[in-house]
């Protein structure tokens, strides 16, 4: 501190003999006010941020507290859901939570990390370019700028599907995807119904329903990453294993992807997380019965649909056990965003490793 | 007309309008309310007419379930509340200015299907209690086909749909299937969300509506006017005197009629006795204080009360409520007289 207010001193002095003729200028006493305001300011938004979350899970933690004092970890690995009896267990909606949000995110990531492929590594640019050759237009300067805007056009086509309110989606799901996919299910229940994953028939809400709609509500948060961690790859890592021999199939498995492994990870992570979260379209289209099942086509729940179907007329000895449920999420989420952090440090020092 | 004459006379008129704007003022109650959801559209139908006959009061409604609107009663955030389960004991305990329970419209809820070509199906209450405790799964059980012989009922599971979010229409069935079944009172309960052993479940009357529409060989409990208005086929109900009654405002009307009204006004009609009653109806509440600080309020009340119960009663056969009885009205009046 002493070494501060010294040079504060100093600078003060050497304004005081500040002469017209230099060239330089120390700062002014309301230039320098006005840089430690602003740091302070960021300071605080950061502090901020943090103590919202904090208090967010505490107040939910505190009003949780009578609920996890009745029903201990039981609560976590019990099945039933009775508010009459007073019964409340939650493993089918942790269970219903982590199975929807998985297989959606195999689905969502396998097409999205896809489609940030064809956007940035100048397939369209082949496609365009082919179809104009037919007319010879090949080398106009109008034309040569259309792939470029046509990528960027699809791209913005696909953010626009995170601008989509979750409620359409669920009624999308509810009239058109369910009667869509409901004979195919129902025909591959009747022929192979012994496979546990076809084990009932799909009448209505259900698993797969919810998780076709919850990856494409992911995919747009996958592709935008993906492409932007593609087309950060430096070109000559390209240029070299093309140099090196290698075809474009190899290039893009073995060089592009695992250089930006780490931004399409990331992408993945953050879908993920959408996905867990999910409340709307999902309390729709999941079927919200109690049920522990592998079934793609029989109904389930996840705990955020839980809690939207119950919060609101919930009554006082309800609300310590949705609070815990709410608290069980958050965990979720928070293992599932650290354990992602993890593995991406891990592919980060492998890559630099090589 | 000179200039000078012309400001004189913007004042002199800009002056009567605020005159009479401060005068409007003095009268202009504003009435805030909350709760059931049920018998939202008749509600808000009754408070857009009442403001178009005295346009000094204006009454907002907002539509958000039962359980939030009996809390936001006893908070006190509200002026009036509706609820379709009343309010219990150990909640009008809550509230030290006393409450006054006005039931002030009924409802029948139906059993809708989506079986398009089969719209007068019968079913037993065997049947009934059996589909909703997953006992019968299939569309041509015997127990639903002994009582339709003149129809060909599909080979085809059973689809069911139930609320998935806590509700006074779950309650009142609840309530109805208890009281036929010992059975079913014992494993699932009276409930506003009870622990159903079957079904897909979806959100709110709205919610099994559009599951119903969708799904092939679904059932599930709406209320009529739902399924009146989305034109669902509703299953003819067999009554406690074994007839079988379809849902008509008639039918409900005689359930209403059976039953006796006590002094508190709280009725439950879980399975009326009457030949034609038609078997799951329901009075839905209107929660007001006893005393309120404000008389322009409590006088504002009264006469909103009288409205719903004289001309309001005309409209809601239209929006599929079944009208009070008359006995029930004249009751409803003689208790709404002691807010003050």
């Amino acid at each position: 501190m002493a070494s501060i207010s010294t040079r504060r001193a100093e600078l003060r002095a050497e304004a005081a003999n500040w002469n017209p003729g230099q060239i330089w200028q120390p700062p002014t006493q309301a230039q320098r006010w006005y840089d430690v305001s602003f740091r302070r300011l960021c300071f605080a938004f950061a502090v901020f941020t943090i103590f919202l979350i904090a208090w967010l899970v505490l107040e939910i933690a505190f009003r949780a507290v009578p609920a996890f004092r009745e029903y201990g970890l039981n609560f976590i690995y019990s099945t039933t859901w009775d508010p009459n009896k007073a019964r409340y267990g939650i493993l089918p909606e942790i269970w219903g939570t982590l199975y929807t949000s998985l297989l959606a995110l195999i689905i969502g990531s396998l097409f999205g990390v896809a489609a940030a492929v064809f956007l940035s590594e100048g397939y369209l640019g082949e496609i365009v370019f082919k179809g104009l050759r037919v007319f010879n237009l090949q080398f106009h300067p109008i034309w040569g700028k259309l792939p470029e805007r046509l990528e960027l056009l699809l791209k913005n086509l696909i953010e626009l599907l995170a601008a989509v309110p979750s409620v359409v989606y669920g009624l999308w799901g509810l009239f058109v995807v369910i009667p869509m996919i409901r004979p195919y299910c129902n025909w591959l229940h009747e022929q192979f119904g012994w496979f546990p994953l076809f084990s009932t028939t799909l009448s209505g809400p259900g698993v797969l329903p919810a998780v076709f709609v919850l990856s494409i509500m992911i995919l747009p948060t996958i592709t935008a990453i993906s492409r932007d961690a593609l087309v950060a790859v430096p070109p000559k890592l390209r240029m070299a294993a093309y140099g090196l021999g290698a075809t474009r199939w190899e290039t893009i498995l073995g060089v592009l992807l695992p250089t930006a492994s780490r931004g399409i990870f990331g992408g993945i992570v953050l879908g993920f997380g959408r996905a867990l979260g999910e409340t709307m379209a999902l309390a729709m289209l999941v079927g919200n019965a109690n049920r522990l099942t592998v079934s793609l086509f029989s109904p389930a729940n996840t705990l955020a649909a839980l809690l939207a179907n119950s919060f609101p007329e919930a009554n006082a000895r309800e609300i310590p056990v949705l609070m815990y449920a709410a608290l069980v999420l958050l965990a979720i989420t928070l293992i599932v965003n650290i354990f992602g952090a993890l593995v991406l440090e891990r592919a980060a020092a492998k890559a630099e490793a090589k | 007309m000179s200039v000078k004459n012309f400001i004189s006379m913007v004042s002199i008129f800009v002056f009567s309008l605020s005159l009479t704007a401060c005068g409007s003022k003095e009268e202009s109650v504003k009435l805030q309310g909350a709760g059931a959801s049920f018998p939202a559209p008749l509600y808000l139908k009754w408070f857009k007419s009442y403001n178009a006959s005295k346009p000094n009061v204006q009454v907002d409604y907002q539509s958000v379930g039962s359980g939030s609107g009996v809390k936001s009663f006893i908070d006190r955030t509200v002026d009036f509340a509706a609820s379709d389960a009343a309010m219990k004991p150990d909640e009008i305990a809550k509230v030290n200015t006393g409450v006054v329970l006005l039931p002030m419209t009924a409802g029948a809820i139906v059993l809708a299907h989506s079986l398009k070509d089969i719209p007068n199906l019968k079913l037993s209450r065997d049947a009934y209690i059996g589909i909703f405790m997953g006992k019968i799964t299939k569309w041509n059980d015997p127990a639903i086909a002994s009582v339709n012989p003149d129809v060909k009922l599909p080979d085809a599971p059973i689809n069911v749909v139930v609320r998935a979010d806590s509700s006074g229409t779950t309650n009142v069935f609840t309530r109805h299937l208890s009281a036929v079944s010992k059975e079913f009172e014992q494993s699932v309960g009276i409930n506003n969300m009870p622990n159903w052993p079957v079904g897909t479940r979806s959100k709110g009357n709205e919610g099994i509506t559009a599951s119903l529409m969708t799904t092939p060989g679904s059932i599930g409990y709406i209320e009529y006017g739902y399924a009146q208005s989305q034109k669902l086929p509703i299953a003819t109900l067999q009554n406690k005197a074994g007839n079988y009654v379809p849902a008509t405002t008639a039918s409900a009307a005689a359930a209403l009629a059976s039953g006796q009204m006590p002094a508190d006004l709280i009725a439950w009609i879980s399975d009326p006795d009457g030949k034609d009653a038609y078997p799951i109806v329901t009075y839905t509440w209107m929660l007001f204080y006893k005393k309120y600080d404000n008389q322009a309020k409590a006088k504002a009340l009264r006469d909103l009360i009288n409205y719903g119960l004289t001309d309001g009663q005309k409209e809601s056969e239209a929006l599929g409520y079944v009208p009070l009885p008359a006995e029930v009205v004249t009751k409803v009046k003689a208790a709404a007289e002691t807010i003050s």
